[in-house]
């Protein structure tokens, strides 16, 4: 699989301040790669260099192998974090005005719009004004003024921010569909559990350094640390628990079930294998859980970022 | 459609189609239109008012000398009291009574004249009484010493000095003043125009900052695009603005006066009055073709391409700085310390202007200030109705296109950055320091 999009060393500097420092990160095509990073990490910079808003002090960007050009602008959909519309304009000339100034015809433009606004069940807000909307509504505008020009290179910042969840479904699946159409999706956000759901690709941005990228699956099984997470009931569970805590590394463990079994997380080392322990479990009790710990975009996220 | 013309188009179109604006447009010449009807229907009704005056002359000197006059009526009273008299003027309802005391000696006649009335008479009417009892005494005294009246007209001679520089331009007072009117109202107008439309600019900048659409917009266009487009298409929309307003304005004049009969010249200050009365004196007619002669003496085709090429290059001058403020700041209330530095020049440019072009239009001063790039406009628009040589109305364009073009970069870094930035109030320093990003 080749890269829609390929940073390389970019490095931009604010005064004093450095934003970004020799990060590189590469955007496989098709896939939705998600851009991850505490508050001020330089998320938002990396984006604009993207988007050609910011130039970059050193460094280049490819797209689609191509050095970043002005023509480019028509094949990247940008959807900033701090985004906003023209309050007292229409909602339809001022999403006709967007797109055309992303270079599309004006009666392509009003079509592929029409189009949109019913499968968003947004059809009659043609001739409101943006102030009469909710925050919400305005969203579904933004949103489908991002991806109308049909770009290669979709980039979201925080998209389902001001979303109710009926509405951050639609647009996730929005998104889903968009990346199954060929569109390759950057997906910049705080929130963990939709890097979980949409994201193949990651990369961690901490302190203007990138700190980390890669595969999701491959992070993951690299982060893994081989603990289990075990639900067991004997007769006596206080010694059981006494003699797992001799012969394995414990924690205790934390989950829902209904009877009063033992709880506990057994990380084995490398030699050891669940089907050890599985075996070594079933002589000592009735084994109600066994589910192998794999950590969550959350804990690498905060394990990263507290290593740095 | 290229981006900068759509950016226009649809800045043009917002800010016509604004409630704000339309009702400006249109109810400002209106409201115009009525105030200067109410004075000049108010100073009618004043001046429509007849008034009598009764003269009660002991001396027999002057009551000869007092004829009707259109809204004045002279109505001489004889051999009765002053007691009487007043009573009479009193009943009659009259203006008021002269009374004049009998005079042995001319020469010390001041004190023998009175006017009593029932409510303090006007000082015009007060000194038009005094400057008619003023001249006709003054004539008998010259008889009485034995001087000859009619030599004494015969010996007037009226003197309108013919002014012309060595290249033979002719001028004269009128065109003087021909010629200021021209420069002021070219000066004051770009005046007027860069602080309401660049204001609006601004605004409009602010406006994008703070409904957070502007990344959207830059992802598209470049900022300069977009800073240019503004500006253009806001000054589109002022002169749509301006020239509804003249149309307007004048229509409605025409239709006012011509339903109500009001005579618009009745409205004037009383400079213009006095104007007139010059223009009605018979020495003086035919001033009315003079002028018409002056205006067209005036540099007409370098006034119009100079005023339009001024005009542009120092709005767009302005304007591009208003846009940086704009930029800059989060809300309006922020912008006060920025203005300072765009407004003073301005206000300078039309002081020097005021006082210092009319002095001496070729003097240091207006020179010097007719080639400040910032005060160029506005002097040098003032300036040229005097005649200035090309070369220095070229040296002073290319200056200030140049300066033009500093400023629209400078603003363009400002903005670039700027729009971006949120938050907190920069100071001059920092300013200084995005030009560097």
């Amino acid at each position: 699989m080749s890269n829609l999009l390929e940073v390389h060393s970019v490095s931009k500097k604010f005064g004093e301040f450095t934003a970004l420092n020799n990060v590189s990160i590469t955007v496989p095509k098709g896939s939705i790669f998600g851009l991850l990073g505490p508050n001020g990490a330089g998320k938002t910079t990396l984006i604009r260099v993207i988007n050609q808003i910011t130039m970059p002090d050193q460094g280049h960007v490819l797209l689609d192998t191509e050095p970043l050009q002005s023509h480019h602008i028509r094949d990247i959909g940008y959807l900033p974090e701090e985004r906003g519309l023209y309050k007292s304009m229409k909602v339809g000339e001022q999403a006709l005005y967007l797109a055309q100034l992303k270079g599309m015809q004006k009666g392509v433009a009003k079509k592929r719009l029409k189009m949109w606004f019913e499968r968003l069940e947004i059809g009659d807000w043609w001739n409101k004004k943006i102030q009469e909307l909710s925050k919400g509504m305005a969203q579904k505008i933004q949103f489908v003024v991002t991806v109308l020009h049909e770009p290669k290179l979709l980039i979201f910042d925080e998209p389902f921010s001001g979303f109710d969840p009926i509405n951050a479904n639609l647009i996730k699946d929005e998104i889903l569909r968009l990346r199954d159409e060929g569109a390759t999706v950057i997906f910049s956000t705080h929130r963990m559990e939709s890097v979980e759901e949409l994201c193949d690709h990651i990369a961690l941005i901490h302190k203007s350094n990138k700190v980390l990228d890669g595969n999701l699956m491959d992070i993951k099984r690299q982060y893994k640390t081989n603990t289990y997470e075990i639900g067991i009931d004997s007769l006596n569970n206080i010694n059981l628990e006494k003699e797992l805590t001799s012969k394995f590394q414990v924690s205790p463990a934390e989950f829902k079930t209904l009877g009063n079994e033992l709880k506990i997380n057994i990380k084995l080392s490398k030699k050891e294998t669940a089907n050890d322990l599985l075996s070594y479990l079933t002589t000592k009790g009735q084994v109600s859980h066994f589910v192998e710990l794999i950590p969550t975009a959350n804990d690498i996220f905060i394990q990263t970022v507290k290593n740095n | 459609m290229n981006h900068l013309q759509l950016i226009i188009q649809r800045e043009y179109l917002t800010k016509v189609k604004n409630k704000t604006f339309l009702i400006m447009t249109i109810l400002s010449p209106v409201i115009m239109i009525v105030l200067f009807s109410v004075v000049a229907y108010l100073s009618q009704l004043n001046n429509n008012k007849q008034r009598t005056i009764s003269i009660l002359d002991e001396s027999g000197l002057v009551a000869s000398i007092f004829k009707d006059a259109e809204n004045t009526k002279y109505e001489v009273l004889q051999n009765i009291t002053l007691e009487n008299a007043k009573t009479i003027v009193k009943e009659k309802e009259n203006y008021g009574l002269l009374y004049i005391k009998k005079i042995e000696d001319i020469s010390n006649s001041s004190n023998h004249i009175q006017f009593y009335s029932k409510k303090s008479p006007s000082l015009t009417l007060i000194s038009s009484l005094e400057s008619k009892i003023e001249k006709q005494l003054y004539n008998m005294k010259l008889v009485e010493e034995g001087v000859d009246l009619d030599k004494i007209e015969a010996a007037k001679i009226n003197i309108d000095i013919a002014q012309e520089n060595f290249t033979g331009e002719k001028t004269s007072k009128l065109d003087s003043f021909m010629k200021l009117g021209f420069g002021g109202v070219a000066g004051y107008l770009l005046f007027m125009f860069i602080i309401i439309y660049g204001n609006m600019i601004m605004r409009s900048v602010i406006e994008e900052k703070t409904s957070r659409i502007i990344e959207v917009i830059i992802s598209s266009v470049k900022p300069i695009q977009l800073m240019l487009g503004k500006i253009i298409g806001t000054s589109l929309a002022g002169i749509t603005q301006f020239a509804i307003w003249i149309i307007l304005g004048s229509v409605l004049l025409t239709i006012v006066s011509m339903v109500f009969g009001i005579d618009m010249a009745s409205a004037q200050t009383p400079q213009q009055e006095l104007v007139k009365q010059a223009m009605e004196n018979p020495g003086i007619n035919g001033e009315i073709q003079q002028a018409m002669a002056s205006f067209y003496n005036l540099p007409l085709a370098n006034l119009i391409i100079a005023f339009i090429l001024f005009f542009i290059g120092g709005y767009l001058l302005y304007s591009s700085l208003y846009a940086a403020i704009g930029a800059a700041v989060d809300n309006e209330t922020d912008t006060q310390q920025f203005m300072l530095p765009i407004i003073m020049p301005l206000i300078l440019a039309v002081y020097v202007g005021m006082f210092t072009v009319i002095e001496d239009p070729h003097g240091t001063v207006s020179t010097l200030f007719s080639f400040i790039p910032f005060t160029s406009p506005v002097v040098m628009l003032m300036r040229i109705p005097f005649g200035v040589p090309l070369w220095q109305q070229i040296v002073s364009l290319l200056l200030l296109v140049g300066t033009f073009m500093f400023t629209v970069w400078f603003a363009a870094k400002i903005y670039r950055v700027g729009i971006l930035m949120y938050g907190k109030k920069p100071t001059y320093k920092e300013l200084i320091k995005w030009i560097r990003y």
